[in-house]
């Protein structure tokens, strides 16, 4: 169907291009989504991805043949019990870790901010840059690198959580420092109160529900980052899966796997519950 | 197109159930190509016998049938086809923020434009010419290229009007076009749907609030009253009585009709107020 | 104090807490011996192309995942979501309809609860080491995500803009395009954007299990005690991490 006519003289000048502005805008939009897909195609060309062996029909059978092996998982009592032991590892694992983090990073938190206009806080960039750097490197990593003085074992996982949070509780930390309402802290400093004492009695009440929810929610990260973290030998979950996966012993890889995704999804039901009771 | 409903007993969604009926109507009638205005006072039903035609809403009993077909019948695919031949104007246009007007007109062309030509309006509109003599038909032209969350309500609703003149659509279902405009707007805006739709043959049903533009601008009106049909008749027979007897406990919904519409003449003083207007109107 | 303590116990048992291992003689002087070779990092020509390169697969590896995450995030979505729904127009979701959205959602769910780096584990084994496996875990596990928070965002704008779009006979995609996209578009984009940055993490990661990239690069490293190397690689790493939150917030700056 066309679109039919309209009963209406036009006027003499009609704008039947679209305006330079918009019309530059839209090229823009054009030119940056061709960069992307150039970007993206870029990708895919330089990794000399092996579909063929993916979807060839032998690969399926073997993918077929691997699914088939994890069935029926092992739920023998000994292994179960050993199961559910690792569990509770993971746990403390990513408590403790959290924990640990929540100390180091307040400790980092507090000069990594200026706590008030006429604060030089001369060691808020090199704090910042140490906070990035405990950031930016992956639980994993650390993990890797605290194996050759922790030993394996989930002491070398615990202590990579900690660094790693570390670096992320440390930076909302510092800004929630730096965010909060400056009044309370003045009207002690002008009493003459050192520093110590006016970030206890002024700064740390106004932060500590902030605090207290990053580090939750940090905690909740922390408990899947725990689960596989021990497939670098850091104790837990992780562990147990990457020795018996090692061992090609699939029905307790399988059962392993079941714990795992039963741990996060309980996590996130109970996160995802207590959030909406808070909220309501 | 035409329509035909019979025996039908419909309820809004929202409404719980043992309510009565919402809309209950025993058979209505509508030639391809006619004018109609629907009337009455709020809550009677107009937007919920809109939807119903516009096979928006399912009856719970009885038959709708357009152009001799049930869409209740049909296949989804062709059910989705036959609302491309029916447009329904909501009474207040939801327009997405940050879209352009000429975007926003040009969606009401939708059904004709395949999904590729609907892609590339998207970068850059395919019918400009079209959307701006829309627009200018409400006289809106200078807001072609117009972010839509920048315009007035009044502009918006206009917007939703233009649309219209783009659709493919053969039945117009047009709810409370006015209700944001100012009286001069509202006459064009009646004008221009009217004259359009009689130039395509367009069948052309809309609900008012402002009983004296329906009663000057359409020559069938139906009024509802608490979902039943009130009358059915041809203007003439509209006679100020039976416009009482509609908006009978809602007289205050009469004369802000009637002051809200048109410009009128001065009114009589020695007759009753709601009964002056309408005899002016029924002249 | 001693209330806390009791609390602690039973983590510190479990977690084999014992700080002073990390002093005592055996495990000191590997460590002290690492942690000399790290300094300085190692530059040699050779090695840094090799650094080079790799840093290029990680980017690589998270946009193709990306890309592939965005192929099972994007239909998902567009089945899933309620406001595209034709038949929840007039009424009640056909029965049909309301199952085909069930479903997705659980494969969703399931998709995005395994961690990628067990994705990666299943997928070496399938498919060997390399790329291919971290491509497809963080196309996995990102599709889950993604197609989940886009169902959220889309679900939270007006849902009337679209359904008077299909009322008046638009398809599903036509009104996607002109009733959703345009109230969504720069929230969709800067979630993907952030993801996108999330997944650069990621694919170091998934290289310690052998799905290549600079994680594969430092793992061998590790195992063959090159602190110099891994020190390179680690610098390299945070370089790589800083870029990609400078870019992507700059790129979320710009549509916001």
């Amino acid at each position: 169907m066309s679109s039919a006519k309209i009963t209406f003289q036009p006027a003499a000048n009609r704008p039947y291009r679209l305006p330079p502005p918009l019309s530059g805008a839209r090229h823009t939009a054009v030119w940056f989504s061709l960069g992307l897909l150039c970007l993206v195609s870029a990708s895919f060309i330089s990794l000399d991805l092996q579909w063929s062996a993916f979807f060839s029909a032998q690969a399926v059978g073997g993918m077929g043949r691997f699914i088939g092996e994890f069935y029926p998982p092992d739920l023998s009592p000994a292994f179960t019990s050993k199961l559910l032991y690792a569990s509770i590892e993971t746990l403390a694992m990513s408590a403790l870790g959290t924990l640990l983090a929540a100390i180091a990073g307040l400790a980092l938190a507090l000069p990594a901010s200026r706590m008030h206009t006429s604060d030089a806080a001369w060691l808020r960039t090199p704090t910042r840059l140490l906070l990035n750097a405990l950031r930016s490197i992956p639980e994993l990593v650390w993990a890797a690198l605290l194996l050759i003085s922790a030993g394996l074992g989930p002491f070398a996982g615990t202590l990579a959580l900690a660094c790693h949070t570390s670096g992320v509780l440390g930076r909302l930390y510092a800004e929630a420092i730096e965010n909060a309402p400056p009044g309370p802290a003045y009207a002690l400093r002008t009493q003459g109160l050192g520093g110590a004492r006016v970030f206890l009695y002024a700064t740390l009440p106004q932060i500590l529900p902030q605090i207290i929810s990053y580090t939750l929610y940090r905690w909740e990260n922390n408990i899947r980052a725990a689960a596989v973290l021990g497939v670098v030998g850091a104790g837990g979950l992780g562990q147990l899966l990457a020795f018996h996966m090692g061992l090609f012993q699939m029905a307790k890889t399988a059962s392993i796997l079941g714990a795992m995704v039963l741990l996060v999804v309980l996590v996130d039901a109970l996160s995802y519950g207590l959030r909406r009771m808070m909220t309501r | 197109m035409e329509v035909e409903l019979t025996q039908i007993d419909a309820r809004h969604l929202a409404a719980r159930a043992g309510d009565s009926a919402a809309l209950a109507l025993d058979r209505l009638s509508i030639a391809s190509g006619e004018q109609v205005a629907v009337i009455g006072p709020s809550g009677a039903g107009k937007t919920t016998l809109l939807e119903l035609i516009a096979s928006a809403l399912q009856p719970r009993r009885g038959k709708v049938e357009l152009d001799g077909q049930n869409p209740w019948q049909m296949r989804s695919k062709m059910l989705q086809r036959l609302r491309g031949r029916l447009f329904l104007a909501p009474q207040t246009p939801p327009l997405p923020p940050r879209q352009r007007v000429v975007t926003a007109v040009l969606a009401g062309a939708l059904p004709s434009m395949s999904l590729f030509a609907s892609l590339r309006s998207l970068f850059y509109p395919i019918d400009i010419p079209g959307a701006h003599a829309a627009l200018e038909a409400f006289d809106l032209a200078e807001k072609l290229f117009e972010r839509v969350d920048r315009l007035s309500g009044g502009e918006r609703q206009r917007v939703g009007l233009a649309r219209a003149l783009l659709t493919p659509a053969s039945l117009w279902l047009i709810d409370e076009p006015l209700s944001s405009l100012d009286p001069n707007r509202a006459q064009q805006a009646l004008s221009t749907l009217t004259a359009n739709a009689s130039q395509r043959g367009t069948t052309l049903i809309v609900t008012l609030h402002q009983v004296d533009a329906a009663l000057a601008n359409f020559p069938r009106i139906i009024g509802l009253r608490d979902g039943q049909m009130a009358f059915d008749l041809p203007v003439a027979e509209v006679t100020p009585e039976r416009l009482r007897a509609l908006y009978a406990q809602h007289e205050d919904e009469l004369a802000t009709a009637l002051t809200r519409g048109i410009p009128m003449p001065e009114e009589p003083a020695a007759h009753g107020k709601h009964a002056s207007v309408v005899t002016i109107q029924c002249r | 104090m001693v209330g806390s303590l009791i609390l602690l116990w039973p983590l510190l048992v479990a977690t084999e807490f014992r700080p002073l291992q990390l002093f005592d003689a055996q495990s000191r002087e590997p460590t002290l011996r690492f942690l000399a070779t790290m300094v300085p990092p190692a530059i040699h020509s050779d090695f840094l192309q090799l650094v080079i390169r790799e840093s290029w697969r990680t980017v690589a590896i998270a946009t193709a995942g990306i890309a592939l995450a965005l192929l099972v995030a994007l239909p998902a979505t567009l089945v899933s979501v309620r406001v595209l729904s034709v038949s929840a127009l007039s009424g009640r979701m056909s029965p049909a309809a309301f199952l085909l959205r069930q479903g997705v959602r659980w494969v969703l769910i399931l998709l995005r609860s395994v961690p990628e780096l067990i994705w990666a584990l299943v997928f070496v084994r399938v498919v060997g080491l390399g790329p291919t496996a971290g491509v497809l875990a963080i196309a996995l596990t990102y599709g889950g995500m993604l197609g989940k928070v886009y169902a959220e965002i889309l679900e939270s704008g007006d849902p009337t803009v679209a359904q008077t779009l299909l009322r008046n006979g638009s398809s599903r995609l036509q009104a996607f395009f002109y009733g959703v996209l345009p109230q969504n578009a720069a929230e969709l984009t800067s979630y993907t954007v952030y993801r996108w940055e999330c997944a650069i993490r990621s694919s170091v990661v998934l290289g310690f299990v052998g799905a290549g990239g600079l994680g594969q690069q430092l793992d061998s490293s590790m195992k063959m005690f090159a602190g110099g190397e891994v020190s390179t690689l680690l610098l390299v790493f945070i370089l790589l991490v800083g870029i990609a939150d400078f870019v992507s917030s700059w790129l979320r700056r710009q549509l916001g």
